[in-house]
């Protein structure tokens, strides 16, 4: 073991002490939590991708079957709990949605990629942060890629090899041949030598079944050698002999889903689930995901030194973040400023505005007032006026009156004089 | 083997899982898709033993601490603990030898194997702890190493290119030894598990519990417990961290009744009742170490080892190191100068 090394002896116990109980502490801890897996199926529309997770779960996931008329390759997730004795698995299933129906398929590998990515992305955020918690955090890295091969019977597709030699630095591949019952035996066999020959040549690097633990080597051995395996899938039970099975009925016989002697089905799942789940996740955390690590901080700029300068790329990094967080917190606040800043002219205007209409209302109620009052005062004049006339008409007229009466007192006189006469 | 049906294979895993599962209450997970209803068995209970074949693998570290003033029995119990020569007192150590001025910090680290488990166990022994006239402060050099510690831990972590396996020398336990005065606790004894106990898993013992009676145990515990209570002294299994129900109502048990352990420690084996038995032998009788009537070695035995071993590095792991990490990254300017030339290089890099 790796530790001997630092000059520890191995000292010999006089009696039971207990510590052999420290893997069943170690698992019922794990069980208590919870497992996460997280499968990725990437294969062109129709090569039942979907139809493959249902029987391997045993059980019927949603979603309905996609069109073929996708704009551009996309990624949909879903997540199920699911329980076998006490074990609490969180399974998500991601698939490819309109993998290989453009016409340009150019950038087609590139949304997986992106998104094996960010879920990396979002584990090294966990990790990098001051205050994590990493033991309960939901996993979402892609633990294994199964990948979809049609079932041309001849080689691989152009659009697979790319996509594959994208993939496997960052992912655990898994190449299946979906739809495995339209080639015959023979051709399978030529099929699978074509396409693994094809793989070497481009050097691609599919996930390998471990063999370093003598307990599984020899199976692990012997499926590597069955790969790509060649599965089908249904999730129809027909009655064969006096069994329930589930299988696919065609005219000429019907293809039995677990029978080794049909397809692979039952390899993959023995492989996928039963023998290797738990190292497809170590693999992805020790290898791809360490991988990306170091690779994403050697981009921004930090290494590791040689151990006698002793610096600590740790603190840069936070500095770093730190800088960039106070930077970003800054923009923000700036952004903030001005926003308020504009929000209070808007309102100044506004406010202006208002002011001025004012302003000017009061200014007319003003000149209206100053209107009425003159009117008034005109009319108060003329009124006046017409007064004083009236007034002078009254006292020339009594002043004739008077006159009058005096002369015409004794013209008064004399007509009545007259009169009398 | 696997060229035969899948059934039998099934139940060969079945058998070897482990032997008293716990059956918890489901802890209810928000599903984001539907609640699958499995209509077969698939085999994902496969993956306990999966996890259970690498960890053995792998193997494991632990590290436990012993702190209190000479004379206690510490290096004896750890040996008692152990079954084996693990602790410093047998890798040439004299009876002779003159008690240091300062507390030093020694650890020896020995590889013990047990059912196809292989340990790598480390003792710190802290000799020259409580051992002066004036002991103003003792707790700094083994605050500080247990800090290292996590410091180490904390550089190999931060690496870009990291080891596949970050070495563990943290320490996940520190039993602290209670002078069996009968009393009260000492002053030394609440300032070091006061301020230790916010970095540490402490688990006190009563130590040399053979110079009491089973009522003065009683009592001496019942005080204790009182006056680690009233300091506010947290020691392991700490309430906070009980993780469910079935973990609360267990600790809570060991926490009210049974700790601190008084316990007696010996490696030599004596004959009772045809047996043969771990024990010290006095005038008055022979006491048995592993008999519960006698002491409650047993208890720690089990507590320790058997039930909560696991537990200890994980509670350090996830909260105890979390807390130094978060504490030195929030710290402005980071690297405290641990030796010259770290200091010199940490000011040219500013």
């Amino acid at each position: 073991i790796a530790f001997q090394g630092e000059g520890c002896r191995t000292v010999p116990l006089s009696g039971h002490v207990g510590f052999d109980s420290l893997p069943d502490q170690l698992v019922n801890k794990s069980v208590n939590h919870g497992f996460c897996f997280n499968i990725l199926c990437v294969g062109e529309t129709g090569l039942g991708k979907s139809t493959l997770m249902d029987t391997l779960f045993n059980t019927k996931f949603e979603g309905d079957p996609a069109s073929h008329s996708q704009p551009g390759v996309q990624l949909k997730s879903n997540t199920y709990d699911l329980q076998e004795s006490n074990v609490n698995l969180k399974l998500t299933i991601v698939s490819t949605v309109g993998f290989g129906d453009q016409i340009n398929k150019e950038d087609s590998y590139k949304p997986i990629v992106e998104f094996i990515d960010a879920q990396f992305e979002a584990y090294l955020q966990e990790e990098l942060k001051i205050k994590r918690v990493l033991h309960n955090y939901h996993d979402t890295r892609i633990h294994a890629c199964l990948y979809f091969i049609a079932p041309t019977g001849h080689s691989l597709k152009s659009l697979d090899l790319v996509t594959m030699k994208k993939l496997d630095s960052k992912v655990n591949i898994i190449p299946i041949i979906a739809k495995s019952d339209a080639i015959s035996k023979s051709e399978l066999t030529k099929f699978k030598i074509k396409i693994t020959s094809e793989l070497v040549s481009n050097g691609v690097q599919i996930y390998q079944f471990p063999t370093d633990d003598e307990s599984v080597a020899e199976i692990n051995g012997t499926m590597n050698a069955h790969l790509p395996f060649a599965v089908i899938g249904s999730t129809e039970e027909l009655k064969i002999g006096n069994k329930m099975m589930k299988a696919r009925q065609y005219p000429w016989g019907t293809v039995q889903v677990e029978n080794e002697a049909h397809c692979d089905f039952v390899k993959l799942r023995e492989m996928l689930i039963r023998v290797n789940m738990e190292d497809l996740r170590e693999q992805t955390h020790t290898r791809h995901y360490e991988l990306y690590r170091r690779c994403k901080l050697e981009e921004m700029g930090f290494k590791d030194t040689d151990p006698d300068s002793k610096p600590f790329s740790l603190q840069e990094t936070y500095e770093a973040k730190r800088n960039e967080f106070l930077g970003e917190l800054q923009k923000k606040e700036e952004a903030m400023r001005q926003m308020f800043v504009q929000r209070v002219k808007e309102k100044e205007a506004e406010l202006k505005e208002a002011e001025k209409e004012l302003h000017e209302k009061f200014d007319r109620l003003k000149k209206l007032h100053q209107d009425e009052k003159k009117k008034l005062e005109d009319k108060k004049k003329s009124l006046d006026d017409e007064v004083n006339a009236f007034k002078q008409r009254k006292t020339a007229a009594e002043l004739l009156q008077s006159q009058a009466q005096q002369a015409g007192g004794s013209q008064t006189l004399k007509r009545d004089k007259e009169r009398k006469k | 083997p696997h060229a035969g049906p899948l059934e039998s294979k099934n139940e060969a895993a079945m058998s070897e899982l482990v032997p008293e599962p716990r059956q918890k209450p489901v802890v209810p997970m928000k599903p984001m898709g539907i609640n699958a209803n499995l209509l077969g068995y698939i085999g994902i209970d496969t993956i306990i033993e999966q996890m259970r074949k690498k960890t053995m693998k792998t193997g494991f570290d632990f590290n436990i601490m012993v702190v209190g003033q000479s004379g206690l029995g510490k290096s004896t119990l750890v040996n008692t603990l152990f079954k084996s020569q693990v602790s410093r007192k047998s890798s040439g150590w004299n009876r002779e030898e003159k008690i240091p001025k300062t507390v030093e910090i020694k650890a020896i680290g020995h590889v013990i194997e047990e059912g196809g488990v292989k340990m790598k166990l480390t003792v710190i022994d802290t000799p020259g702890f409580g051992d002066q006239i004036n002991n103003e402060n003792c707790w700094e050099p083994i605050e500080k190493y247990i800090n290292e510690q996590y410091e180490k831990f904390l550089k190999e972590e931060v690496n870009i290119a990291r080891k596949k396996r970050i070495p563990d020398t943290r320490v996940h336990c520190c039993l602290y030894f209670i002078s069996p005065t009968g009393h009260s606790l000492r002053p030394l004894d609440l300032e070091f598990m006061k301020h230790l106990s916010k970095v540490v898993n402490i688990i006190p013992v009563i130590a040399k519990a053979d110079t009491m009676t089973l009522e003065e145990k009683i009592e001496f515990k019942q005080r204790v417990r009182k006056e680690l209570e009233v300091n506010g002294i947290e020691f392991y299994p700490q309430k906070e961290f009980d993780e469910d129900l079935e973990d609360k109502t267990e600790n809570d048990k060991i926490r009210q009744e049974s700790m601190p352990f008084a316990v007696v420690g010996s490696d030599k084996e004596y004959q009772v009742n045809g047996k043969r038995v771990l024990g010290r032998k006095t005038p008055w009788g022979i006491i048995e170490v592993e008999n519960l009537t006698h002491c409650e070695f047993a208890l720690l035995r089990d507590f320790v080892i058997r039930t909560h071993l696991q537990d200890l590095k994980e509670v350090t792991h996830n909260i105890h190191y979390e807390t130094y990490r978060a504490k030195r990254l929030n710290d402005n300017g980071g690297l405290p100068p641990m030796t010259v030339e770290t200091e010199e290089n940490h000011e040219s890099n500013l």
